[in-house]
């Protein structure tokens, strides 16, 4: 056996990428739960198509997984990947762009074939004609070498040529000196009912691992070490399952039945085939006719106490924009997710963007404030999910809870949380008769009783007119309407009461502050790192909650000379920071359908810090 | 563990054994329907039905969307929702599948229910939710000022449509029946025992029902349907359907429908050619003669048929929803937070 050295690495980023059909999602995912077990710390980008199965060898159809792991503190999927794992030419034309100079390229030589060229719009083959010389190039036959696995098995060739991305997870996992079992068993529980399959796979798994033991083409191995994590347990977990049990656990603190009313929805869909899966947690998961059948089942079932929640993207809000002013109007509890997507319209259904943001804060008819928070990472989407269901709850308000498709469909280690420690946030329903209007103010929070139905003496009628103060009578007079209109914006307002102060993370003040919000926040971490780490003076701030804004936001901007803003929009929170503090903020906005590359976020902050 | 919503039910007092009476279903709310309105007759018999249907008005709700006939339950003393427009339908089903132990009601009329609200129309009926929904027909906007609606009459001349209406109607049973309605009536506001028989069955029936209502706009579509209400036209103008019985009409009695085929013409009992054994009988049980019976509604020369179309037993949404859960519970154990959130793929990092 050849001699393999190994080496040390603190970090890794590769990038899995092929045809939409050739399961590189599912080999990323594979390889990221692995290295999660290990102990790494870890950040992932799906990068697919909306196509479900685009036309074989087209740059359109090119399907990528991006997973960034290492031994130090992992905030994002990595700026550019060191190893590139290109199943077809199509797929190295569209990712060469984000490898590293001198970086790994291993491609299967069979998805380099004429056709294969033509469709990339290659002229010469790239594997052959020095075009690739600055790589580290590994040219493998992994189509024949899968095929020769299984020779004796007598497989139609697409089964064949389906399991060719074992072969590859297998030379990563022997690349990477990762263990095969957890994908083992994984194979082994999926196609359980399906033998044929279930061995074809774990031979072309193993046969790729033995591939680059005994071959000579690999000459390094390379080892990264876990990551000194706080101390717990950990589990991996994508945006939109966090979201998904974060709602769970919400109702499990209310004491209420979780009633989510969704339609599918490109990249939210998982949110509701996670929730279907719990029925025996009395999970009520209703598949609506369409969106605003979504939300209005959901406030229906409010109405009857349950914790009423929607799930959906900016078109699908879009759509429900008229109920959730509804929602505003009646007061009753409601959490909206919207995981957002490229747009306008339909957009891109399955890239990031955060242009949802103006929608969320002012998207309705009328006077109609609704608390917003947002997601910081995948792990997050947990904490968001479970605050966004105890204010609604605790103020009798729609509430939005803001995700997007990269956190949803990205996934990090995350240190499983003490359920018993999570505080208990049971609504108190009204049942005392005696003195009951359905209009009623709590005098501290503003919020009205809920009062359900199936309560003797009780009976009350709510609706979308306007609400005499008190009586909830229907009630068009212009100075209950003027009172009404600024009771529910400062009902809103004070749930500024009822969440922390925002932390800035660096010095108090300084050159520049990096205010963020939403998914973007790994990004915006590395680079102010970086630059803190050069010595500069600069720090984070991280806006969790955007409306409202937690009470300090005002006086933390005015200590910093610059204030810079990078969202994927044109520049949302900015307009709002402008408009509350009048600061003199400076965007960067990027809607590409890509989350921010640190090194961009740093080269701006070196732009303002030049321009000083 | 019981959800708070399952104390506070147990914890409430029994209902009283005193029986109610109309009156305990009037709110405190001035009615604000115009004069004249066949909504009155329509919000009286429901309130006068109501009382015997036996369940306490706490655990009523009535639901609607927008327009005239979605005032109504700001006028009925029970729990009540007045949404947006067509989506009241939407919001019942939720608040049944969230509380399936409640009486709801859906009022709403043939803009809110047929034009905006048509899809969670079609829905809710194919779904099957032990809900009852009231739809007022007027064949008009009255809310809005007296616009067309989709079961106005092709050619109708309104504000909107100066030159005529180039719509064909709506016919609302056919609609029901075609969405695999479980419970179809159609009933007028100006037939006060039949309306109430009508609501009365549609509470009792296990499932959606769905109850079209003729009911009369005096200010914008006055008198379309007095050929079907009015004393001097309605015998001769409309055959009522009862189940088991065969489907006579005219003011002496004289005349039936019999099928010819599959299509049902009118003959007359006197001339001696046919006699009431060649007519047909009404089975509220059989589908497909129920659409046969909607299919009369618009045509020339064949009376308008009222009543119940169709009731027939399938499960309902709500309770096989409940089904699924305890099903899920015996076999997966009563979910465990802990358990889940610590379950699968798990590593410790000291």
């Amino acid at each position: 056996m050849p001699e393999k050295t190994v080496q040390n690495l603190d970090e890794v980023t590769i990038r899995f990428a092929g045809d939409s059909g050739d399961g590189m999602q599912l080999t990323g995912t594979q390889f990221t739960n692995t290295t999660a077990i290990l102990g790494n710390d870890l950040s992932t980008l799906p990068d697919y198509p909306a196509e479900i199965r685009a036309p074989a060898g087209t740059l359109f159809g090119v399907s990528g997984f991006q997973i960034h792991f290492g031994s130090t503190e992992i905030n994002t999927p990595g700026d550019q990947c060191d190893v590139l794992v290109a199943m077809n030419a199509a797929a190295l034309k569209v990712n060469l762009g984000s490898l590293i100079d001198g970086g790994t390229i291993i491609a299967n030589t069979e998805g380099f074939n004429d056709k294969n060229l033509k469709l990339a719009g290659y002229t010469s083959n790239p594997l052959t004609d020095g075009s690739l010389d600055k790589y580290r190039l590994y040219a493998v036959d992994i189509t024949k070498l899968t095929a020769l696995a299984l020779q004796d098995m007598n497989l139609s060739s697409k089964l064949v040529d389906r399991s060719k991305n074992f072969f590859a997870l297998g030379m990563m996992y022997w690349m990477y000196n990762r263990p095969m079992e957890p994908t083992i068993e994984w194979i082994k529980n999926k196609f359980a009912n399906k033998p044929e399959i279930k061995e074809a796979n774990l031979r072309v798994l193993k046969a790729g691992w033995n591939y680059g033991e005994t071959t000579e083409i690999f000459s390094v191995r390379y080892e990264v070490g876990p990551a000194k994590l706080p101390p717990g347990r950990y589990r991996n977990i994508t945006g939109n399952q966090a979201l998904a049990w974060g709602l769970m656990a919400a109702a499990k603190k209310a004491k209420l039945d979780l009633f989510l009313g969704s339609y599918p929805i490109t990249p939210a869909s998982d949110v509701l085939h996670e929730l279907s899966l719990y029925k025996n947690f009395s999970v009520k998961t209703f598949q609506a006719e369409d969106e605003i059948a979504g939300i209005t089942s959901a406030l229906g079932a409010s109405f009857g106490g349950a914790l009423g929640v929607t799930t959906t993207s900016g078109p699908g809000v879009a759509l429900k924009t008229e109920a959730i002013g509804l929602a505003v109007m009646v007061e009753l509890p409601l959490v909206i997710c919207n995981i957002q997507r490229g747009g306008p319209s339909t957009g891109l259904p399955t890239k990031t963007e955060q242009a949802d943001l103006l929608q969320a804060l002012y998207g309705r008819n009328g006077e109609a404030p609704v608390p917003v928070i947002a997601a910081a990472t995948p792990a997050d989407c947990f904490d968001a999910a479970f605050e966004a269901s105890r204010i609604a709850l605790k103020y009798m308000t729609p509430v939005f809870c803001l995700s997007d498709g990269y956190l949803g469909n990205g996934s990090e280690p995350w240190l499983i949380p003490d359920f018993n420690e999570l505080p208990d946030i049971s609504p108190k329903f009204r049942t005392e008769k005696e003195g009951f209007f359905p209009y009623l103010r709590d005098d501290k929070t503003l919020s009205r009783p809920w009062a359900i139905p199936g309560t003797p003496g009780l009976e009350h009628r709510i609706g979308g007119l306007e609400k005499q103060h008190i009586t909830g009578n229907v009630n068009y007079e212009p100075q209950n309407h003027d009172f009404m209109v600024r009771l529910r914006a400062e009902k809103v307002e004070r749930i500024a009461n009822d969440i922390p102060l925002a932390q800035v993370e660096g010095d108090a003040s300084g050159d520049v502050l990096v205010v963020g919000w939403g998914g973007t926040y790994g990004a915006i971490k590395s680079a102010v790192t970086r630059h803190r780490q050069r010595g500069n003076s600069v720090s984070h701030l991280h806006l969790r909650w955007l409306n409202p804004m937690p009470k300090n936001v005002g006086e933390i901007l005015y200590k910093f000379k610059h204030v810079v803003v990078p969202e994927l929009n044109l520049g949302q929170l900015i307009k709002v920071l402008r408009a509350k503090f009048l600061v003199p903020a400076v965007g960067l906005n990027k809607v590409q359908g890509l989350p921010f590359k640190a090194i961009e976020i740093e080269n701006k902050i070196d732009e303002i810090l030049k321009g000083k | 563990m019981s959800t708070l919503v399952e104390e506070i039910l147990k914890a409430a007092p029994p209902a009283s054994d005193q029986k109610m009476t109309a009156k305990d279903f009037q709110s405190d709310q001035d009615v604000r329907w115009c004069p004249g309105c066949g909504d009155y007759s329509i919000l009286a018999q429901t309130q006068r039905v109501m009382p015997d249907v036996g369940i306490p008005r706490h655990q009523m709700v009535f639901i609607s969307g927008i327009g005239c006939s979605s005032r109504f339950p700001y006028y009925m003393n029970t729990y009540g929702f007045h949404g947006i427009h067509g989506r009241a339908t939407a919001i019942a089903s939720g608040l049944k599948m969230a509380r399936p132990d409640l009486s709801v009601w859906v009022v709403t009329g043939d803009g809110d229910g047929l034009s905006i609200g048509g899809n969670h129309m079609i829905h809710i009926l194919r779904r099957n939710l032990d809900i009852n929904i009231l739809l007022f027909n007027n064949q008009i906007y009255g809310l809005t000022k007296g616009q067309y609606s989709p079961t106005s009459e092709k050619g109708k001349i309104t504000k909107s449509t100066p030159y005529g209406s180039l719509d064909y109607p709506f016919n609302p049973a056919a609609l029901a029946l075609g969405s695999s309605a479980t419970f179809v009536a159609r009933t007028l506001d100006r037939d006060p025992k039949h309306m109430q028989y009508t609501i009365k069955r549609a509470a009792e029936h296990k499932g959606t029902s769905f109850v079209e209502i003729y009911q009369n706009c005096n200010v914008f579509n006055d008198g379309a349907f007095f050929q079907f209400t009015e004393k001097d036209t309605k015998d001769d103008s409309v055959v009522f359907l009862e189940h088991g019985k065969p489907l006579v009409f005219g003011k002496e009695k004289d005349k039936g429908i019999r099928l010819n085929g599959f299509s049902p013409e009118v003959v007359s009992l006197k001339d001696g050619k046919w006699s009431v054994n060649d007519l047909l009988v009404h089975n509220e049980k059989d589908t497909t003669l129920s659409f046969i019976l909607a299919d009369m509604t618009y045509k020339p020369g064949i009376p308008r048929p009222v009543g119940i179309f169709l009731a027939i037993d399938r499960p309902v949404y709500e309770e096989e929803m409940a089904r699924q859960i305890a099903f899920a519970k015996e076999k997966r154990g009563e979910g465990d937070m802990v358990k889940l959130l610590n379950s699968g793929d798990t590593w410790v990092v000291q």
